[in-house]
């Protein structure tokens, strides 16, 4: 079974390519690439001018709810909601119920993952049993299990004690610690961004320090130990700060995501369109205008490795709830392509391979998984772009099954045309 | 009549529509004064009080303006209500809804709680107090103590002292008295002042001292105990030594200085008893201004719905 993409602009940092050039793929792999292949009996995939071939992307902060909260998301919706977002491999956090401290739940997800068959599942196992910060789980039975990384999301690891066993146990593994940075004294019961909107509206605030002082905290731990550090999700300024100090000392393995609504949204949206709207409220908060604008200097002068979504799917009726008492959270996998392209690249903050170093490179890189490269032998995961698609977000449209998005309504340039796993069309936009 | 059929704050009503609300009530304060204590502007209407935190002032004052009105009232609190039961605050209020009310003054612990119902239900939706987000009806009768005894609001110097971050009558009253020409001093401990106070209209200061100096009126606000224990302040003594309202402390205000407090009093925590039971404090009349407040919010509100009937 051969298919040949035909007439796209393949762009593949990892292999140092960008130009007009068909890609043919052989048995589910990259077979070659180059200017001009001939059809030879392969499918051909004629690509519109302007569209662009690159390595699948990955999201590699994504809640599928499976098992346990079903009613958010499944496997199988979240895939769905994957595929057509251009997302060709997803990495999936333990925090589900019971939390995936162990082989059981990782190769429940996988099984669901090979019935869904859309796209790849990395499963991130938990730090410690439960996520509680007590005791660490099994990170090697989990690894051999199909973990590519472990984090206790949702909360932070609890102890400095327990950050430093996680990253010299994890660093043995060749895996890294995720950690959601957020000292819980700090947090309290704050449910927006300590800053003058929340002051104004009476809502609780979370400082940009509650994060960046756990981002330092397991900075110094990354430099003791020599494990591999990803910080999820960062928001603050300081955090920004911290990370970009620790990678120009260098001698540590620190990186860091990235989420587009951290990038793109402030805490002004607590008020407008809609006052308390609870499809504003994540953890963490939406920042001020300085936070957002140090995420996008961190994405133009490469502190920042990844842009992940934090696809947080919670159900309409649990979001329909006094703001104090709504879940955190907002869906991501099918609005992120959009906002990049229209947000980053249209805006003329970053070019093309930039932005699929972000959301393809890096991710392979961090989680040192297999995608993020056209190189031929490799598994073919491709998603092709159209930079130029007028997209307009509607959340009922979503197949995710929960429509928690503070985008819905919005017009956005840059979208997936195709989505390929395993050198098989998952995806196809019509639209575009 | 108002621009909004709802009253959710300050917010969003401007200096005209407050001049309208606080006029009114001095036509609704006569109502107080008859015999009989009763007009018949609300007959046939129904006014759920919803009140999903203890509240005894409040409610009270609603009651009986809603009851001086003629409205049929219905009290609901939370520990009889079904909300105990695990129902949604949306629940709860369609399920009144079904039963055809024309107006509901809620009052909940979650700051937007009114906003929400405001843009999902039908009711006009009257805000008693949302979280420490406003508590409009209560500005709205301090302001109208305040024009009792002032005969005006603007270039009056009006302190505001106590746990301002927690205060959703702060959050009010800034609002209103800036849209009325005041000028509004925010005085309390460091750690109880909410982020970027000073954007919110107001001259901030830790000094009480400051505060009341040439004062016009001095606005005390509760101090909760519970404020101990996220590490606020040490206690209640050393608060009352640094911020209590004393005799002495007071000399430094006009000579006609007028002390307000929205109740419930802590006395010897942030107010002196000399100074809640003195001469210059019209406390009590707050309290009895509130229901022809009220009463003003309550008819401009209905009127509205019978244009729109």
């Amino acid at each position: 079974m051969k298919t040949l993409l035909k007439g796209g602009r393949v762009i593949d940092p990892a292999n140092g390519r960008d130009g007009e050039m068909d890609v043919l793929i052989e048995n589910g792999t990259i077979a070659r690439v180059a200017r001009t292949l001939p059809a030879d009996g392969a499918e051909v995939f004629e690509l519109r001018r302007g569209w662009i071939v690159a390595p699948g992307l990955i999201d590699m902060h994504v809640h599928l709810r499976e098992p346990g909260q079903e009613h958010k998301e499944t496997v199988a919706t979240g895939t769905a909601a994957a595929v057509a977002g251009g997302f060709t491999a997803v990495a999936c956090m333990p925090n589900t119920d019971p939390i995936n401290d162990h082989p059981g739940i990782t190769e429940l997800i996988l099984r669901k993952t090979a019935q869904a068959n859309l796209a790849r599942v990395y499963p991130i196992g938990a730090v410690s049993l439960g996520s509680r910060g007590e005791q660490l789980a099994e990170l090697g039975a989990q690894k051999a299990a199909g973990c590519v990384g472990f984090t206790d999301d949702g909360r932070p690891v609890a102890t400095a004690l327990l950050m430093r066993r996680a990253l010299e146990y994890a660093g043995m593994l060749g895996v890294p610690i995720i950690d959601h940075c957020e000292d819980p004294s700090l947090k309290g019961d704050g449910v927006a961004h300590e800053g003058y909107r929340a002051a104004t509206m009476g809502l609780r605030g979370i400082p940009g320090v509650a994060e960046s002082i756990m981002v330092e905290r397991d900075i110094a731990l990354a430099e003791l130990t020599g494990g591999a550090f990803h910080v999820a999700h960062m928001s603050a300024r300081q955090s920004v700060r911290a990370v970009r100090d620790a990678k120009m000392r260098g001698g540590s393995r620190v990186t860091c995501e990235v989420a587009p609504h951290h990038f793109i949204l402030t805490d002004e949206s607590l008020e407008r369109p809609t006052r308390y709207d609870t499809n504003v409220k994540m953890n963490p908060p939406l920042r001020e205008q300085a936070d957002r604008d140090a995420m996008l200097d961190g994405i133009a002068d490469g502190t920042v490795d990844v842009i992940a979504t934090d696809h947080a799917p919670h159900h309409l009726d649990e979001k329909l709830v006094e703001f104090d008492r709504a879940p955190f959270g907002i869906v991501g996998l099918e609005t992120a392509v959009p906002l990049v392209f229209d947000r980053l690249v249209h805006a003329g903050r970053i070019g093309l391979p930039r932005m699929i170093e972000l959301l393809s490179v890096n991710p392979a890189r961090v989680l040192a998984l297999p995608g993020g490269s056209l190189a031929e032998g490799r598994p073919a995961d491709v998603t092709i772009l159209a930079p130029d698609a007028p997209v307009s977000i509607r959340a009922s449209a979503l197949r995710s099954k929960s429509k928690n998005t503070p985008f819905d309504g919005w017009s956005l340039r840059g979208g997936v045309a195709a989505t390929i796993v395993g050198g098989r069309v998952v995806y196809r936009n019509e639209q575009a | 009549m108002l621009r909004s059929r709802h009253l959710l704050g300050i917010a969003d009503l401007d200096a005209e529509e407050i001049q309208r609300i606080l006029d009114t009530a001095e036509a609704m304060k006569e109502i107080a004064a008859r015999p009989i204590k009763k007009v018949p502007t609300l007959r046939g209407r129904t006014v759920v009080n919803l009140f999903f935190e203890p509240s005894t002032r409040t409610r009270m004052s609603f009651e009986v303006a809603e009851k001086r009105l003629s409205a049929d009232t219905l009290s609901i609190a939370v520990a009889t209500s079904s909300v105990t039961k695990g129902e949604t605050l949306l629940d709860t209020v369609r399920n009144l809804e079904a039963m055809a009310p024309d107006m509901i003054v809620m009052r909940h612990a979650s700051s937007g709680a009114p906003h929400l119902l405001a843009r999902l239900c039908r009711s006009a939706i009257i805000n008693a107090g949302d979280g420490m987000h406003e508590h409009p009806t209560q500005a709205l009768l301090d302001a109208f103590t305040i024009r009792a005894h002032k005969k005006r609001l603007d270039g009056l110097k009006v302190s505001i002292v106590g746990d301002l971050m927690h205060s959703r009558v702060l959050r009010s009253n800034i609002q209103l008295l800036n849209k009325m020409g005041a000028e509004v001093w925010a005085c309390g401990p460091s750690t109880l002042m909410p982020t970027d106070l000073a954007r919110f209209g107001v001259r901030p200061t830790t000094s009480i001292d400051e505060a009341v100096d040439q004062a016009d009126v001095v606005m005390m606000l509760r101090i909760q105990h519970e404020r101990m224990h996220g590490h606020f302040i040490p206690s209640t003594r050393e608060y009352f030594s640094l911020f209590g309202l004393t005799p002495e402390r007071l000399r430094r205000a006009k000579d006609d200085v007028i002390i307000m407090h929205p109740g419930p009093m802590n006395r010897g925590v942030e107010i002196d008893s000399e100074v809640a039971d003195g001469p210059y404090s019209v406390i009590l009349e707050q309290v009895s201004n509130g229901v022809a407040v009220r009463m003003a919010v309550l008819y401009l509100l209905a009127g509205q719905e019978a244009e729109a009937d």
